[in-house]
């Protein structure tokens, strides 16, 4: 059923520190590892030893510079599906394979209802949506759902791959619209945001932003710190022997 | 965890997966049966479960209880599947039937294989053993590869860390006994101020990256030194742009500023360092500049207190710090901290001079002197752990320094690599952040005396036909009649390792071997045998002349000239065309592996951890793990040690058994857990039920250390007392911090003419430039020996964290993510130079050129251009297309780096390393850079002739990998 | 985007198929085409032919055509089922007037009906695939209110060009039907000016700073793609036409889809038959080949706002 839920019962989705992400691609090659033998089972490789090697991928790592000269930065960005509240991706589906969940709001395309019309990709703002072409049906994140209520994983495991194996913590999942939620804190306490928030689609997951970096700019040095005087080599030198004879005979 | 056993044990789990009302199966079971095992996609060696299902791998995550990873994988590893299944993998023992480097095999039995290599090396052994060469690559068995080595008799045995790391292997154990590396690591619970030098990646992938992440959370500030800003270096509050080679002058400059400004830590200086120790002041007399010793050989300080000379490191001496003191012989006599305080005090590391050098701006590196000084000294950490000392004091607290560093191949890749990396351990020192709360820890069994007493093996007479060697082949000369040399200074290795080219050659040059074998300099050998390393390719050199040794005949003999090559890969690399007789290895998931104390641990600063591999799927090749196959070769070889009195193999049950019932001293194996009755921990009679231990453990052994033990364990009684007695070090090791080191003056002293053994006049100048006792920085030598305005630009690459080296290019799921790589340089320079994003262009050295397209970027140090990594690719290897694009637009700057320095005066060719420890040094490199001709066709050049493919290129057109789990769930 | 080649035959064909459909339906219920078996025949076979091999067409490119009934079910929510559901639907009438004017040669009464019922259904599901790429937010070019417009008027417009021809090939011209196609050419083509000049001139919604969410800190360029090799994304919503070539070949659906056969319209007007006959086939022929054309670059002229994240400055 391809009409969006009225409401859903929690919001569940990922936060994505862009301050922490070192961009190394383990959430990513972990989610194809995972979901390639999961619900979305395959996600195919064409010409993978090749000229041409692709593959259908349900997260993806962009790296950016942001900024000019001594403001610039780089930022490593990962970018998987935002299981949005309101998207077209699903409503524009001719056959209800693509459906959002009303318990927990994740947007799924059944891999047996599919026609493989690619609309529901050309509708994805984000361009989260991935066309299997060797198994002829649209693959994206699935919040692995096959793992977040699966029992035979351990209660600590029931989070999705990409979570689970980020080295440096930079991912987070919960339900995002249960403002206690440690995730809901995280995105009020960093100020986290939406992608393309005026676009309307209403993304569940969120984003959080570089911090502002201790720099020239924001670290106060003392001004006039003592013992700063520029003094001649011979001089610092006896300084810092009175000095050091002092601090021993404390 | 709980949930993991069960699955392990029941086969069908009892639970039903039904769909829910979408149709959604929301709790399948993932797995059959997951086993623990130790990943083996990087050198970092985290813990991982497999999944396996019907047969096959499910999936792989990270074992959450396992201490280097805790549970997180990075990209390699969460991409094992397709290293496992690699079309590349080689399939049956192969021997060479076409000419050397075509690529023409013959598939073999092992029994013709093993017998081959047995003529080979019994020969070789029986007449010259030196004449085989046993070099190592990226394995983790050095401790059994290097025994090996010995009980075979051949001093020319060394694994790839001369090419890797050790400048800062070989700069923290000869100053604190410890080092970045692999020997410890930044204190990421306590730190509050972090500062990364040179690193991309580092052996230590996860920990690093949980470690930023830490400190990312903690709101710690990070300080990245690099020339590149992306990876660990993009998440750092402040990137610092240097330019290459200049670390030192950098450091120095902070150096200077702490000293000038006074805020050092003093009582952690005369506590634990030789600040005190007092340095002979008399210009040409044999023993200048060498501490002042009793008859004991004590060093000694002058007690302010007694008004006497006494042993320095005696319990409650008041050293005086600055001054000359009379010796009784009359002549003077100076505390190495005055010796420090007249150097970096000197107008030559002053800010504003380092600024001139390494582009930093000299009132930036004032800041960074300041905001270290005041986390250091006014946001000190305390826990309140007491602890005693090695003079048996009590402290009630752990009083901690929160500034805390890491170094690694930016530093170490080039030939002031030595000397840059003392200025860092020199500034942590100072700042008393060695091992304390908040700053640098080691990792057990780290500390070891400073430097480790143990001497390298090799010299004339040491090495006999038919006999093994009487001591291990690695080791830390502390005087010139450590050198492996004769009395007309021929080196005795064939890497020329512990001669005057490289006499601290902690772990020999691997990167000399071809070129010096084939040249016969020193010697010609018979046989090159190595392991797991790619050294027709990524790991050399100079390729092009690299593959001329390799193919190089005598035109005598007909012969090649370096006449045999045996070698051992699981897969089809580069270098195994270029081998006589392929040993073809397993997959990590297939064999037995050890990560052993004896060798390179997986510790953590709070345990002492080793771990195993065990095989958790049946190869379906005729593969066989290496380690077991060199057993069962130095059985047939009857090497002693290998066989028993009936000469039978002494561990017929191959590597597992070796593993278990192999002691190197009584009591002391390659694994440290669960020996004995099982209950004890690194000494112990073998236990036959050890490997199951460490299976059912999760493959690793973790030792936790009390937290009175956990800091100061350079002077922590305890501590010290726990490592002596497990056999981590000598009971009477000496560990005061060396800031001074003697070692290196004793060879200055040699260059100056004193001593037994002195360089001979051409090495002179050298030596006694380079080994300065106190650390000092210097231009890399191939900037001061080529026309910098030709060659204006350095050049130096970078590690992809999901790539490692040549390996991940076989894997169909990383080759995505990088399957070709550009030049990188920032786009003021390329605006200059007429140069656009993705143009190809020239780029060359003294040695040669590269064509390769570009990418402009701004993030790097604009006299610099970069590139990743190993991954460009040579066609017909690997198993990929002769079009691919790792083949066709991909390219290494290894073409470029030459491994010989230009001639000087003589004509003679040192190698392209650094002048103490031999460390090859790939980031001293300087390019011209210039735009392609249009017209050029873009692809990448040097192109060399594809390979014939042995294995057969079965690679399939699709993979649609889990498939087959999503049919046997219908 | 990337012009898919069964899509721009799909829409050309069926558009015009369903533009004839319209004017077979109401010409022959106002009479104004006789009741004449052999023309019954040849037009609706014209027709329903072209809308068939267009619906063919559309399934190529799917991944499961086996599973395209399954298309039907959606119609709530979706354009593209609606579509399905209307050129479904649009058969039963259709099929209805045709057992009535080729079997009974009869298009009055319920026949009648039936021909205005199919030409409703046919503009209904032309206006279907219309809004199937106006209601795209993801891409401005396509979420254009004249879009659906301009696909209805150029399906009449074509098939008004093939109805010509059919009126000369059967000899029942009629002098204003060449005027009204004429017109309806005419009105095709300024929608698309005007449609042209409304794309050309609106400012850009979205930048890679909004998509990125990291605008505040500065420009944002792109260092690395996430792969070196194209991706599905990339190679679907990453396609674009260079400026100067779009000028160019707006240049000729201008001429070959507007003002030649607009012209040729007015030709036909001249009291020739043959030339009549000839000018009307060439307009179908100019007509065809330039709506292809402009459907091609209704693809190549379309920015999707996911590739922002590739390095597209704005969309
Ligand atoms: N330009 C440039 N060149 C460099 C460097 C650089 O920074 N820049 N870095 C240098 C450094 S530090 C290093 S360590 C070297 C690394 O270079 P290498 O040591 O050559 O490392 P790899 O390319 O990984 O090649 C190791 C070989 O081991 C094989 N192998 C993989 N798994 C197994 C296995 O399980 N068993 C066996 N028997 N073989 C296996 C692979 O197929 C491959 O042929 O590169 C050096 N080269
Ligand atoms: N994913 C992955 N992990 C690996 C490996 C791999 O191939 N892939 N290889 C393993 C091996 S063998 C090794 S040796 C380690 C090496 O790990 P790293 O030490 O991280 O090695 P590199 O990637 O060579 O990174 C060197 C860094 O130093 C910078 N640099 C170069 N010159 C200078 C300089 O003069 N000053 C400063 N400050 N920085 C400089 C470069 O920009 C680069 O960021 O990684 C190990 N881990
Ligand atoms: S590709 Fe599949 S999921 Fe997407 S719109 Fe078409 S049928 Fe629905
Ligand atoms: S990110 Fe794209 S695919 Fe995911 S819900 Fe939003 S619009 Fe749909
Ligand atoms: S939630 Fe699961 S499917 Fe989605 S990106 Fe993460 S690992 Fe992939
Ligand atoms: S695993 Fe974590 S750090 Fe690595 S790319 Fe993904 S989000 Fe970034
Ligand atoms: S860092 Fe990655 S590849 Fe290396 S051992 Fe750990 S998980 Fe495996
Ligand atoms: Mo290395």
């Amino acid at each position: 059923m391809t009409c969006l839920p009225t409401h859903t019962e929690r919001k569940l989705g990922l936060v994505i520190d862009l301050d922490t992400c070192v961009g190394c691609h383990g959430c990513a090659t972990s989610c194809k590892e995972w979901n390639t033998g999961g619900y979305s089972a395959p996600l195919s490789d064409t010409d993978p030893y090749g000229a041409d090697p692709d593959g259908a991928w349900l997260n993806r790592i962009h790296s950016y510079e942001v900024g000019d000269g001594a403001d610039s930065r780089t930022v490593h960005f990962p970018r998987s599906c935002l299981h949005c509240e309101t998207p077209d991706c699903v409503t524009v589906c001719p056959t209800g394979a693509s459906f959002k969940r009303a318990e927990d709001g994740i947007v799924l395309v059944d891999p047996d209802l599919c026609i493989g019309c690619k609309l529901c990709s050309w509708a994805c703002a984000y361009g989260a949506r991935e066309y299997d072409p060797s198994h002829g049906v649209m693959k994206k994140c699935t919040l692995c759902v096959d793992r977040i209520y699966n029992e035979h994983l351990a209660p600590e495991d029931r989070v999705p791959a990409c979570v689970r194996a980020c080295p440096t913590g930079a991912r987070h999942f919960g339900d995002l619209g249960d403002p206690d939620s440690d995730v809901s804190k995280l995105v009020a306490e960093r100020g986290g945001f939406d992608l393309l928030g005026a676009f309307g689609y209403k993304p569940v997951n969120k984003y959080l932003p570089p911090r502002e970096r201790r720099d020239a700019r924001t670290v106060a040095t003392d001004k006039t710190p003592q013992k700063q005087k520029i003094a001649a080599p011979t001089t610092a030198i006896e300084s810092l022997f009175s000095w050091v004879d002092r601090a021993l005979s404390r | 965890m709980q949930d993991r056993a069960t699955a392990k044990t029941s086969t069908s789990s009892a639970r039903t997966s039904e769909p829910d009302a979408h149709g959604v199966v929301l709790s399948e079971n993932p797995a059959d049966r997951i086993e623990k095992t130790t990943c083996y996609m990087c050198a970092c060696r985290c813990g991982i479960n497999v999944y396996l299902k019907d047969g096959k791998v499910r999936y792989i995550d990270g074992n959450r209880d396992h201490p280097v990873n805790k549970g997180v994988l990075c990209g390699k590893g969460s991409a094992g599947i397709m290293q496992h299944y690699s079309p590349a993998r080689l399939k049956a023992p192969l021997k060479r039937v076409g000419p050397r480097g075509s690529g023409e095999f013959k598939e073999i039995s092992w029994e013709e294989a093993l017998q081959t290599a047995t003529d080979w090396l019994g020969k070789v052994r029986a007449e010259d053993p030196k004449k085989l060469a046993f070099f190592t690559g990226r394995d983790q068995s050095q401790s059994l590869t290097g025994w090996w080595a010995i009980k075979y008799g051949t001093p020319n045995y060394a694994a790839h860390g001369g090419f890797c790391s050790v400048n800062m292997a070989a700069a923290g154990l000869y100053t604190f006994g410890g080092s970045f590396w692999e020997f410890g690591e930044p204190d990421w619970d306590h730190a509050k101020f972090f500062m990364l030098f040179g690193v991309a990646e580092d052996h230590s992938s996860n920990p690093i990256k949980i470690g930023l992440g830490k400190l990312k959370a903690n709101g710690a500030k990070i300080v990245s030194v690099n020339p590149v800003r992306t990876g660990y270096n993009a998440v750092a509050d402040e990137w610092v742009g240097i330019r290459p080679g200049t670390d030192g002058a950098f450091v120095g400059a902070l150096i200077h500023e702490l000293l000038r400004t006074q805020r050092i830590d003093i009582d952690y200086l005369v506590r634990y360092t030789n600040a005190p120790w007092l340095v002979i002041e008399a210009p040409g007399a044999a023993d200048h500049g060498m501490f002042v010793r009793d008859e004991k050989g004590n060093a000694l300080a002058f007690d302010k207190r007694s008004g006497a000379l006494v042993p320095a490191e005696g319990p409650d001496v008041v050293p005086q710090l600055s001054g000359p003191v009379k010796l009784p012989d009359g002549r003077t006599a100076i505390p190495v901290f005055q010796k420090m305080a007249e150097r970096y005090l000197g107008e030559e590391y002053s800010p504003e001079r380092a600024e001139k050098e390494c582009g930093v701006p000299a009132a930036t590196i004032r800041r960074y002197a300041d905001e270290m000084a005041k986390v250091a000294f006014e946001q000190t950490i305390t826990l309140d752990v007491p602890w005693t000392d090695i003079h048996g004091r009590r402290h009630e607290k752990m009083v901690g320094r929160p500034v805390a560093m890491h170094a690694m191949r930016g530093i170490s890749a080039h030939s002031n690599g030595f000397q840059t990396c003392r200025l860092i351990h020199i500034l942590q020192i100072l700042l008393g952040s060695i091992d304390c709360p908040g700053g640098f820890r080691y990792k057990p069994p780290y500390p070891k005396e400073i430097a480790p007493r143990l001497k390298p093996t090799g010299k004339p007479g040491q090495v006999k036909a038919g006999e093994p060697l009487p001591g291990p082949h690695l080791g830390f000369p502390t005087s010139p009649a450590d050198l492996l040399i004769d009395a007309a200074h021929t080196p005795q290795r064939i890497d020329k390792a512990y001669s005057w080219d490289a006499p601290l050659a902690a772990h020999g040059l691997m990167h000399m071997v071809i070129t010096n074998a084939a040249l016969g300099d020193p010697y010609p050998i018979d046989t090159l045998f190595m392991y797991m390393a790619n050294m027709s390719w990524n790991s050399s050199m100079n390729i092009r002349d690299t593959l001329k040794y390799l193919t190089d005949k005598n035109p005598e003999t007909g012969e090649y000239k370096i006449p045999r090559i045996i070698y051992s890969d699981a897969y089809y690399s580069e270098m195994v065309p270029y081998a006589d007789l392929i040993l073809p290895d397993t997959t990590y998931l297939e064999r037995w592996d050890c990560i052993s104390m004896l060798d390179r641990p997986i510790s953590e600063p709070d345990a002492a951890c080793d771990a195993i591999r065990h095989p958790v799927i049946e190869p379906d090749r005729d593969v066989r793990g290496f380690q077991s196959v060199l057993l069962d070769l130095g059985a047939r070889l009857k090497l002693p040690g290998l066989v028993k009195e009936d000469g039978s193999p002494q561990f017929p049950g191959g590597y597992a058994d070796y593993l278990v019932n192999h002691e190197r001293a009584p009591g002391i194996g390659p694994l440290a857990g669960w020996r004995g009755n099982g209950d004890s921990f690194g000494k112990g009679a073998p236990n036959p039920d050890q490997l199951n231990r460490y299976i059912a453990n999760g493959g690793f052994h973790a030792h936790h250390l009390p937290p009175s033990q956990r800091y100061f364990k350079h002077a922590n009684k305890e501590y010290l007392d726990w490592a002596a007695s497990v056999g981590f070090r000598a009971a009477d090791a000496k560990m005061t911090f060396q800031l001074y080191c003697e070692p290196l003056q004793a060879f200055r002293l040699a260059a100056e003419g004193h001593g037994p053994v002195q360089p001979p006049e051409s090495h002179r100048e050298r030596i006694a430039k380079y080994f300065d006792p106190l650390p000092f920085w210097y231009q890399p030598f191939e900037g001061t020996m080529v026309d910098t305005d030709k060659f204006p630009m350095h050049a130096i690459t970078q590690r992809p964290m999901h790539m490692y080296h040549s390996w991940g290019s076989q894997n169909a799921w990383l080759r995505q993510i990088t399957g070709q790589n550009r030049l990188y340089m920032s786009r003021a320079r390329g605006k200059e130079l007429g140069i656009a994003d993705d143009d190809w262009v020239w780029i060359s050295s003294y040695l040669g050129r590269v064509r390769c397209q570009v990418r402009l970027m701004d993030g790097v140090n604009d006299q610099t251009a970069w590139t990743w990594n190993a991954i460009g690719k040579r066609k017909g290897a690997w198993g990929l297309s002769n079009d691919a694009p790792e083949a066709t637009r991909g390219f290494l700057l290894n073409h470029l780096i030459s491994e010989l320095l230009p001639a000087k005066g003589g004509g003679y060719r040192y190698s392209n390393s650094d002048p103490i420890t031999g460390q090859a040094a790939w980031y001293d490199l300087r390019v011209h850079i210039e735009k392609a001709s249009p017209e050029a066709i873009e692809q990448s050049e040097p192109r060399f002739e594809p390979f014939d493919d042995p294995i057969g290129r079965g690679h399939p057109d699709v993979i649609a990998y889990g498939a087959e789990f999503k049919r046997a769930r219908r | 985007m990337h012009p898919a080649y069964s899509v721009i035959l799909f829409t050309t064909a069926s558009g015009a198929g369903y533009g004839l459909l319209v004017w077979l339906g109401v010409l022959s219920a106002f009479r104004v085409l006789p009741a004449d078996r052999w023309l019954g025949f040849t037009g609706l076979a014209i027709s329903l032919a072209l809308i068939t091999v267009g619906l063919l067409a559309s399934t190529f490119h799917l991944g499961h055509p086996e599973r395209a009934w399954r298309a039907f079910s959606q119609w709530r929510s979706s354009w593209l089922s609606r579509e399905g559901v209307a050129a479904v639907a649009t058969y039963v009438p259709a099929g209805l007037l045709g057992i009535g004017w080729v079997f009974l040669e009869r298009t009055d009464g319920i026949f009648a009906l039936m021909g205005l019922l199919a030409a409703a259904l046919a503009l209904v599901t032309v206006y279907c695939t219309g809004m199937i790429y106006a209601s795209l937010r993801t891409i401005r070019q396509w979420n254009q209110p004249l879009v659906p417009w301009i696909y209805i008027a150029l399906a009449l417009a074509t098939g008004g060009l093939l109805m010509l021809a059919l009126m000369y090939l059967f000899g029942t011209t009629r002098p204003w039907f060449s005027i009204l196609t004429a017109a309806l050419v005419g009105v095709a083509l300024l929608l698309k000016q005007r449609y042209w000049a409304t794309i050309d001139s609106e400012k850009k919604t979205w930048t890679i700073g909004d998509a990125t969410g990291l605008g505040k800190h500065g420009q944002v360029r792109v260092l690395d793609f996430p792969h070196t090799q194209a991706n599905f994304v990339m190679r679907e919503m990453g396609f674009a036409v260079a400026r100067n070539h779009a000028e160019k070949l707006r240049g000729y659906v201008r001429l070959l889809a507007f003002l030649v056969p607009g012209a040729l319209c007015l030709i036909t007007l001249a009291p020739s038959a043959l030339l009549g006959t000839l000018a009307a086939l060439l307009a179908v022929v100019a007509a065809g080949v330039g709506v292809a054309m402009e459907r091609w670059l209704f693809f190549a002229e379309a920015e999707h706002v996911s590739m922002l994240y590739y390095g597209r400055p704005a969309a």
